[in-house]
């Protein structure tokens, strides 16, 4: 059989996948006849535009199932089987950075159409696959909503503020509603070495990748955070592992706080050691002797 | 005094209060553009230190000025340690300022007792009020209530709080009245049971329909201090138990005593091992998600948890005779025993042999740890064999490395 090419628009074309995904379903081709990629940008940001567009459906149909229902009311097509959750899991993987993952999509939905309850079967190669991709980008989503850090600058009177994060995975555009839900009233942007995004307080845009450089040099909360990170940390236990496993390294260049990391550990033997040594020492003020007033009580 | 110093002197006196948690509330947003802020549900950990704790809200102490002498505690009035005190503008101040740049999800705000437990409530109430209807701030806020203060200050404190808590402290009311004199464990648990009330309450519809007014939507929690006493782990998960149970708290935070600058004298001097604190928050687990009951979970002797090895690994091996598990058969509870086999992979294994038989292979696609599971358990292409009885198994699985379920592992 005759390869199918499918050239999707963008990274992230949910709707492309699943139009094209429909209709080799319909000619019953199989996911080895079938070659994914996506169409390279004529120019650099011609992309965005479409991300653009997309991004607003998606969020409009966010947290329904409404692409399930549309592959169902295909008119005059035979029902496919799809289930809610390979819904959820491709909503997942399509964000996944791995080429083969459109494929991996399609192989998982031709199987569907075949075994009966294949979802259900985590220890299926396949769709430990699926989960594993989905797992990761849903651990890059959450990072992202954490480790972001805004740098608040000045311009022409209006405060904005700019971060720079690097995703593992195409997440930026999916991320926009939670900093969108949460920074509503505030004009940020945050750049990452593929794209963009810049909110201004009313619209959203998408800008192509830029540079770490571009960030604000300085901010003026920026030292308290950092006060606040070496005071907040208890020298006298240290878990390292702990640490690192929610806050890997990769992290760490793009957050402030974890230039101190090093000195903290590197101190904190001799800064607990210092607190155990240490003799008691009376207090140095007069104590007044704290007493309960009668009627001071709880309980009447 | 410069508002760094400040921060340095009350974060340093907020530090000792493990919980830093900003989950379990309502979802609320600022997409209408007003306010700003936002909760998900989901907990969010901007960051950790190195000591292994997340750094999810701002937690500081008000002021660290305090009239009552609780041994245990670095802000006790006997303690030369620096002191300072916020002004309510400074905290909101701070707090916004942290939020804007992404660094937290709120803040948890507790203080010392000063001039009367009602003053103290009083300030740290003004700065959720002022935060939430001055700055119309959505993100999360949790508050340390002070058992002693009114009624009416702690409902004020729901209003505006995502989470209330107030310390147990220590697991024994005998504890407790030695090393916390000022504190009365009674007054406690009268606050506990008066804020389930109102959380219960904020949840029922009434009788018209209408939703009641948000209380507390996190719910409470509490934190024990773990080694400053000899209470041993057994009276501490009878404790938690109860707690769980009595006022339906979200969490109770273990918190290892360590050494503290300028400590009384009264106090030990070693503080207990980390794995101390690890080992409770996986009986914990135990006794919330996995349907074991306090009393069974200690397997070790003078009422201790083992050590060296996890609780549910060490209940199975005094229980072998239950051995091995049949994955495809068994129903969800014994599942749930089977040491190394967490909540999600049990409903994985639920859903899939309702399709199938499930095999070995299919554990391994799980990522579920086989190796610590395989004595246990029984598969069309797998049985455990002498294995499961043989004397030599606990020291086996003590040298696999334990799978932590929540926390990272010690060092």
């Amino acid at each position: 059989m005759a390869m199918h090419m499918v050239y999707l628009k963008h990274e992230t074309d949910m709707d492309g996948w699943r139009d094209a995904a429909r209709r080799l379903l319909m000619l019953e081709v199989a996911p080895q006849d079938v070659s994914w990629s996506v169409k390279p940008a004529q120019e650099p940001g011609a992309d965005l535009s479409r991300v653009q567009g997309d991004i607003f459906a998606m969020s409009s149909a966010a947290a329904s199932l409404d692409d399930a229902a549309t592959m169902h009311d295909t008119q005059d097509a035979p029902r496919l089987m799809v289930s809610r959750q390979f819904v959820e899991l491709a909503r997942m993987v399509i964000l996944h950075r791995a080429p083969e993952r459109f494929g991996l999509l399609y192989q998982v939905l031709w199987r569907c159409q075949r075994e009966r309850g294949l979802m259900r079967l985590t220890g299926d190669a396949d769709v430990a696959r699926l989960h594993a991709m989905a797992k990761s980008v849903g651990r890059d989503k959450h990072k992202m909503k954490a480790f972001v850090r805004f740098r608040e600058t000045r311009v022409e009177g209006r405060l904005r503020y700019l971060a720079w994060f690097e995703p593992e995975h195409h997440i930026m555009a999916a991320m926009a509603s939670f900093f969108i839900g949460r920074f509503a009233s505030m004009d940020w942007t945050i750049m990452s070495p593929r794209m963009g995004m810049r909110w201004d307080g009313t619209a959203l845009q998408f800008l192509p990748g830029g540079k770490p450089e571009e960030l604000p040099e300085q901010d003026a909360s920026e030292a308290l955070w950092l006060s606040y990170y070496r005071h907040i940390f208890n020298p006298a236990r240290l878990k390292l592992k702990a640490m690192q496993k929610e806050m890997p390294k990769k992290y760490w260049h793009n957050l402030p706080e974890a230039a101190l990391i090093e000195e903290l550990i590197a101190e904190a033997g001799a800064r607990t050691q210092a607190m155990l040594e240490r003799p008691p020492e009376a207090p140095r003020r007069k104590i007044v002797g704290y007493k309960r007033k009668p009627d001071d009580g709880v309980i009447k | 005094m410069q508002l760094k110093q400040k921060l340095e002197i009350l974060a340093d006196a907020a530090k000792y209060d493990a919980s830093c948690a900003s989950s379990g509330t309502e979802q609320r947003n600022s997409r209408d553009g007003k306010g700003i802020g936002s909760t998900t549900g989901m907990g969010i950990c901007h960051s950790y230190a190195p000591d292994g704790r997340c750094i999810s809200l701002l937690k500081i102490l008000l002021t660290n000025f305090c009239l009552y002498d609780c041994v245990y505690c670095v802000n006790r009035v006997t303690s030369n340690v620096p002191r300072a005190r916020f002004s309510i503008d400074e905290v909101v101040e701070l707090t916004l300022a942290f939020y804007r740049r992404n660094y937290i999800e709120g803040l948890f705000l507790s203080s010392g007792i000063i001039q009367s437990p009602d003053y103290t409530m009083e300030q740290v109430v003004e700065v959720a009020r002022v935060l939430r209807e001055e700055h119309d701030f959505r993100g999360y806020i949790h508050l340390k209530t002070i058992p002693d203060a009114s009624p009416e200050l702690l409902a004020r404190a729901g209003r505006y709080a995502d989470r209330l808590s107030i310390n147990i402290e220590l697991p024994t009311a005998a504890s407790l009245s030695t090393l916390a004199p000022e504190k009365d464990g009674v007054a406690i648990r009268v606050s506990m049971a008066r804020l389930r009330e109102r959380i219960d309450a904020s949840k029922d519809k009434t009788p018209t329909g209408k939703r009641p007014p948000c209380f507390s939507p996190g719910g409470q929690s509490t934190q024990m201090i773990v080694g400053a006493d000899a209470t041993d782990d057994r009276t501490i998960l009878t404790t938690s138990a109860d707690l769980y149970g009595r006022y339906r708290l979200r969490r109770v935070y273990y918190s290892a005593f360590s050494p503290i600058p300028d400590a009384s004298p009264v106090l030990p001097l070693q503080s207990p091992p980390l794995v101390r604190e690890h080992r409770l928050y996986q009986a914990d687990w135990l006794m919330r998600f996995y349907g074991f009951e306090s009393h069974e979970i200690i397997t070790g002797e003078q009422g201790m948890l083992a050590l060296d090895i996890d609780p549910k690994t060490a209940w199975a091996l005094q229980n072998r005779a239950i051995f091995p598990v049949d994955i495809n058969r068994a129903p969800k509870a014994l599942l749930l025993r089977v040491p190394g086999l967490g909540v999600r992979n049990v409903q994985r294994i639920l859903s899939a042999r309702r399709v199938r038989a499930v095999r070995l292979d299919d554990l391994v696609r799980m990522r579920a740890p086989i190796s610590r599971m395989l004595p246990f358990i029984q598969l069309p292409d797998h049985h455990p064999g002498a294995t499961l009885d043989a004397v030599s198994l606990p020291a086996r699985l003590k040298e696999i490395p334990a799978q932590p379920q929540q926390l990272g592992l010690f060092l």
